[in-house]
């Protein structure tokens, strides 16, 4: 009897049961060899791209495929993070202060933490008023704080407004050059590992728990004498404040930020990235990510019309994988059953 | 000896439509106390408002010497009320065994716990596997809820409930829509079930009443107008006219 319940811990499970995304995580890691073996320097802006999506996808999908909250503001929870890098940046060129009380810096080791607050701070306070709504209500509310703060950037004179915000000084982080384009490449592949791992241990804590019970039941949550709403709450700042961190990584990688980057197709991309990879995993969105950009870089190539055939291509995965592309690796990484990876 | 529970003078309307009227009624500490009434009586209703997912328009609830009148339902449930639903109420994509130890960490102050895994704690685990115990289900521990059959199912939501540890249950017709059969099995249940806990019961099963009730209240449109042992309440004329008459 034991036996059947008590689950085997340790290594032997946790590569039998996360061996989809050590693949990928490693193949990902031979990038810029590629593109330095192919001499195309493209590659590598390509997979920067690609990860930093990843990373924001991973974010959302925590709450979405975790906690059944469809958000549709985490591309303006990402863009918080990356004008929060690109402004005390500009302060740092500058010289100024921002609000006239904070020096700015360049160092990405304050600016990532400061990134990451910021976004989580806009999550929560967003989210103590998109919770008191559900279902096609909280999509509309969280779509309608979206493009609160897309055009509170477009507004913001002072930082550029419609035009965008130019990163002068040169980043560093914790006083390391990070401007190469491979360096600075690890340093996000390595953010993705750090993420992917935080993630993968709330899910399965008793946080996660309830988060996806929540998901399941609500009112089961409440009737065994948890209240959902503070739960969820923190589920959402948590995710916010990765989302920033995709974001402040976003801005450092290309010197500049506009706001489109929080426009709220943004936003709807990174629902397709996760829904595409698989929301049942953690990991499910890297996937995702990955064969988004790729799309989205390669399809032009062949057709002007590109959108159409990536169309396609989406909804046959959604209707043949119903669990995304994760479902290509085996039936065994179906949705956790309670604990979950 | 002073009620466990008691409701004095509740009332509850939507709209037009009477649901509780002037309900009084007490659960004594160990009792096995049985509601029954014909459909639409405002069994369920009430129970909804000693659990606290619904309010009474007026009228107070306490519940082990204290008012909880106003207490949200998630602070009813620490306080000890444990409601299983009507219509099965679990977590479909959890394990067996996942949706108890869910309600045994319910207990804890708090669920900010962000990085132990919850699925091998011992201290979850543990009392999940008790209380699937208690009801006959520790075979089903690792099969996922809603792969369960619907007697099952009715029998894991009860598991959830004891392994919340409540002084009271409420339980909302335990035997919907199961078969001879398992409607048995639960009877021999709670039978195991009554010497340990409180128990305020709606059911439409007449043998299950009979055979578990300490005290049989009859609801008729909202208010209470028959209450005593099962012997009595089978020989109040007013009963029978009102409601077992209509079962032949």
């Amino acid at each position: 009897m034991a036996d059947t319940i008590a689950k085997p811990g340790g290594l032997s499970v946790m590569l039998r049961v996360s061996w989809p995304i050590l693949l990928i995580l490693a193949l990902l890691a031979f990038a810029p060899t590629l593109s330095n073996a192919l001499d195309n320097p493209f590659l590598v802006r390509l997979f920067t791209r690609a990860v930093i999506f990843a990373m924001a996808a991973v974010a959302l999908n925590f709450v979405l495929g975790f906690g059944g909250l469809v958000s549709l503001m985490h591309g303006g929870l990402a863009g918080i993070g990356a004008y929060a890098v690109a402004i005390m940046a500009f302060h740092d060129y500058d010289g100024s202060k921002f609000l006239g009380v904070f020096p700015g810096t360049s160092d990405l080791a304050i600016l990532i933490p400061v990134a990451m607050l910021a976004a989580g701070l806009g999550a929560a306070l967003t989210g103590i008023v998109a919770l008191r709504t559900s279902g096609a209500y909280f999509i509309m509310i969280t779509l309608a704080f979206n493009q609160m703060l897309y055009y509170f950037f477009v507004a913001l004179q002072q930082y550029g407004g419609d035009d965008g915000l130019q990163i002068l000084s040169n980043l560093t982080l914790a006083g390391f050059d990070i401007s190469r384009r491979a360096t600075f490449y690890y340093v996000a592949l390595v953010a993705l590992c750090a993420e992917l791992f935080f993630f993968s241990r709330v899910v399965a804590s008793r946080f996660g728990t309830i988060l996806q019970a929540c998901a399941q039941n609500e009112r089961r949550v409440t009737a065994i004498g948890i209240p959902p709403l503070r739960y969820k709450l923190a589920a959402l700042a948590i995710s916010g404040a990765a989302a920033g961190l995709a974001g402040a990584l976003w801005a450092s990688g290309q010197q500049f930020v506009s706001p489109s980057e929080l426009s709220w197709d943004r936003s709807g991309d990174y629902i397709v990235m996760a829904v595409l990879g698989g929301t049942g995993r953690v990991w499910g969105p890297v996937l995702g990510a990955v064969v988004f950009v790729l799309l989205e870089a390669f399809l032009p190539a062949w057709t002007q019309f590109w959108q159409a055939p990536f169309g396609v291509v989406v909804i046959l995965i959604v209707v043949f994988l119903r669990g995304g592309l994760i479902d290509l690796m085996g039936g065994s990484l179906a949705r956790p059953t309670g604990g979950g990876r | 000896m002073p009620s466990l529970l008691a409701v004095s003078e509740l009332n509850k309307r939507f709209g037009g439509l009477v649901a509780t009227s002037n309900l009084s009624l007490d659960v004594q500490p160990g009792e096995t106390h049985a509601l029954i009434g014909p459909n639409g009586a405002g069994k369920t209703t009430l129970i909804a408002q000693l659990q606290g997912e619904l309010r009474p328009d007026s009228g107070a609830i306490s519940f082990n010497g204290a008012d909880i009148t106003h207490e949200p339902p998630h602070r009813r449930a620490r306080l000890g009320i444990a409601r299983s639903f009507q219509i099965t109420s679990v977590f479909p994509e959890f394990t067996a065994l996942a949706n108890v130890a869910l309600a045994a960490q319910a207990r804890e102050p708090h669920g900010f716990r962000f990085w132990k895994e919850a699925a091998n704690d011992p201290a979850l685990t543990a009392p999940a596997l008790d209380a699937l115990k208690t009801i006959g289900l520790d075979n089903r521990a690792s099969v996922i809820a809603q792969d369960l059959s619907h007697g099952e199912r009715r029998q894991l939501e009860l598991a959830m409930a004891l392994a919340m540890k409540p002084k009271l249950l409420l339980l909302d017709e335990p035997m919907a829509g199961m078969g001879r059969q398992d409607g048995q099995r639960m009877t021999r249940i709670l039978a195991n079930l009554k010497s340990s806990y409180a128990i305020l019961i709606v059911e439409h099963d007449m043998d299950a009443v009979f055979a578990l009730a300490d005290r049989v209240s009859v609801l008729v449109a909202g208010a209470v107008i028959a209450s005593g042992t099962a012997d009595t309440i089978r020989a109040d004329p007013l009963v029978k006219a009102a409601y077992l008459g209509h079962r032949g």
